[in-house]
């Protein structure tokens, strides 16, 4: 490899170089979608180039659905096979919340390397970089949710309506967008990527086991039930369970647009205003 | 040719940069501390001082990244603030940290510099090749650019500044870390620039590399210029050239002293070294007969040599005290 750079240091060619300098035409400027798709690219970019990521994303929910649907899954819903129709919903949707934190650890990474504040002096709309960063991060849901939902088909789960499931994705796609910008805010306020990720787990982990994703929540104790019910991931899978197995759960999906519109309106204000003032 | 080529708005006469009494504080902490600034068109500008100065907090403001806590500066007579818009239309910035993206290849590290700026994607890739082949990263086109080595990088990242050219260019400790031939490589590519007639403000801890490469420096230290002009006149105003001589007899040094200042006509400096002494020559010609005086004197020399000022001599004479990283001033290099 020093071989190679080496090469490359002797082929820099004086007449290139100066041919290549003066570029002074300036095409019209791209609109903010435009800006936002090519951020959108950037990020499918760094999926292709950096797949770990992806698989690292699916690796704790594939423990899981072995672990709880093969030791647990006997006692909770009398066989594993009953248990899986129940699990995979929940787990899908564990695993792309799980996720969401990325957008935010990627941003962090961004200012601490230094190429935040290359887009930052770039004569775009400002917002295209998250923008696009969370267009590229619905790829990267739907992505998980494909394997989830592979791994479950595998394993023996049936559900019922097909286009229930892709609504189902959708919605939780929709929902995790929500909740991307708040891990956005966090990322430009955190000191480093792994505390991003730390932070997001560390209330993330809690609110995905105190919800209906594993257990009835009919089996805990009352003052945990309240806690569930008002637990927003516990609408999210009561609406994908209802969608896959052929019903239309209204008031749980009208909840949780309500929820999401909330959460941008409140994050994606701090997420910009952080940003433009970021240091 | 430059400035008014029609497609975007540097203001008739207006200086590339224009700052009075510039102030960042991080917190308690007055890193740039009422900094003036004119640089002229086509300039090179170098900006010298030692980690902490403030160098890259001014170049963060003037780039549209910062926003003053007092004064103002404009940038071809668009103000960073109020215009901050049609100033990231005329630079560009190089960090201090090579700010690419290291997961992406070099070439698309490029595209997505150009597309942001509006070609389309055939055109960017037809200018990303274009800027790969000259600045020698064509072999190394589809590599990420983690795997590059600290030169090529840098490389990169000064190309992905001028996918267009820039009225002004930003370059913030452009060699820091690169090996002789990288540096003079990217002086190289600084020079091509102001020779097509972009201005360049770039920082650096090198009076080596300011007086290669500079028309003008201003010397910042504790966030004030603390000096500015030409390289001779700098390094003028510290004595054209630093005299080193060592004595095999430390005995001898005081008649050495004399009869050096005498024959060179500036004082004689006697450094803790018992053998060593030292002079601020104005006037270099003067020191081979002066040198050639000791021996005269039944002096002998081990060794002796004349070179330029280094920073820390420079530092020395204009502020009284050695250059040092201000540790509480860290802060600025990591944001």
């Amino acid at each position: 490899m020093t071989d190679q750079a080496g090469k490359a240091h002797a082929t820099i060619a004086e007449g290139a170089l100066r041919s290549a300098l003066p570029y002074r035409a300036r095409p019209k400027r791209p609109n903010a979608l435009s800006a936002s798709l090519t951020f959108g690219w950037r990020a499918l970019l760094k999926i292709k180039h950096v797949p770990e990521q992806l698989f690292d994303a699916v690796g704790n929910p594939i423990i899981f659905t072995l672990m709880f649907t093969y030791l647990l899954g006997g006692a909770i819903a009398g066989s594993p096979g009953a248990y899986l129709q129940y699990l995979i919903p929940g787990i899908l949707v564990q695993t792309v919340i799980l996720i969401t934190a990325y957008t935010g650890v990627n941003l962090n990474t961004d200012i601490s390397k230094g190429v935040a504040d290359r887009f930052r002096s770039l004569p775009i709309w400002r917002p295209a970089v998250i923008v696009g960063a969370l267009l590229g991060d619905m790829v990267r849901y739907a992505l998980a949710s494909a394997i989830v939902l592979a791994l479950g088909l595998i394993l023996g789960f049936r559900p019922e309506s097909v286009v229930g499931v892709v609504l189902s994705v959708v919605l939780i796609i929709v929902f995790a967008f929500s909740v991307s910008w708040i891990w956005t805010a966090l990322g430009l306020v955190a000191r480093t990527p792994n505390s991003v990720l730390w932070v997001s787990t560390l209330i993330m982990f809690p609110l995905t086991f105190a919800s209906n994703i594993f257990v009835e929540p009919k089996t805990m104790p009352g003052w945990l039930q309240t806690a569930v019910i008002f637990n927003p991931i516990t609408h999210l899978v009561s609406a994908v369970r209802g969608l896959m197995y052929g019903t239309i759960p209204v008031g749980h999906i009208a909840w949780l647009l309500v929820g999401c519109v909330v959460l941008v309106v409140i994050f994606a204000p701090i997420t910009m205003y952080l940003y433009r003032s970021k240091k | 040719m430059k400035g008014d080529s029609g497609m975007n708005g540097g203001r008739d006469g207006a200086l590339a940069v224009e700052a009075e009494g510039l102030v960042y504080r991080f917190g308690d902490n007055v890193a740039v501390d009422g900094v003036d600034l004119e640089i002229s068109r086509g300039e090179i500008f170098g900006f010298l001082g030692p980690n902490g100065a403030g160098k890259t907090t001014t170049i963060r403001m003037l780039a549209t990244l910062l926003r003053p806590d007092s004064g103002a500066a404009r940038v071809f007579g668009h103000d960073v603030v109020r215009e901050a818009d049609t100033v990231r239309g005329l630079v560009s910035l190089t960090g201090q940290f090579a700010s690419v993206d290291e997961d992406l290849t070099g070439k698309e590290n490029l595209i997505l510099i150009a597309r942001l700026l509006g070609y389309s994607r055939k055109e960017a890739k037809v200018r990303a090749d274009e800027l790969l082949e000259a600045f020698g990263l064509s072999d190394a086109a589809g590599r990420q650019a983690k795997t590059y080595s600290g030169g090529m990088r840098r490389r990169l990242d000064i190309a992905a500044s001028i996918v267009i050219t820039p009225e002004l260019l930003f370059l913030d400790e452009p060699t820091t870390g690169l090996d002789p031939r990288n540096r003079n490589q990217v002086w190289d590519i600084v020079r091509s620039m102001a020779s097509g007639g972009t201005t360049v403000l770039l920082t650096t801890q090198y009076l080596d590399e300011a007086d290669q490469l500079a028309d003008r420096i201003a010397v910042i230290d504790n966030g004030k210029v603390i000096a500015e002009g030409t390289p001779g006149e700098l390094k003028g105003s510290v004595g054209s050239g630093v005299l080193h001589v060592r004595l095999r007899d430390p005995g001898s040094r005081p008649e050495a002293v004399r009869v050096l200042s005498r024959a060179i006509g500036v004082a004689v400096e006697t450094p803790s070294d018992p053998v060593a002494l030292l002079a601020r020559v104005s006037e270099p010609e003067r020191v081979p007969e002066a040198l050639a005086g000791l021996p005269h004197a039944g002096i002998a020399v081990s060794d002796f040599s004349l070179g330029q000022p280094s920073l820390d001599e420079v530092f020395l004479a204009l502020t009284g005290h050695p250059t040092e990283e201000k540790a509480d001033k860290k802060e600025e290099e990591a944001v």
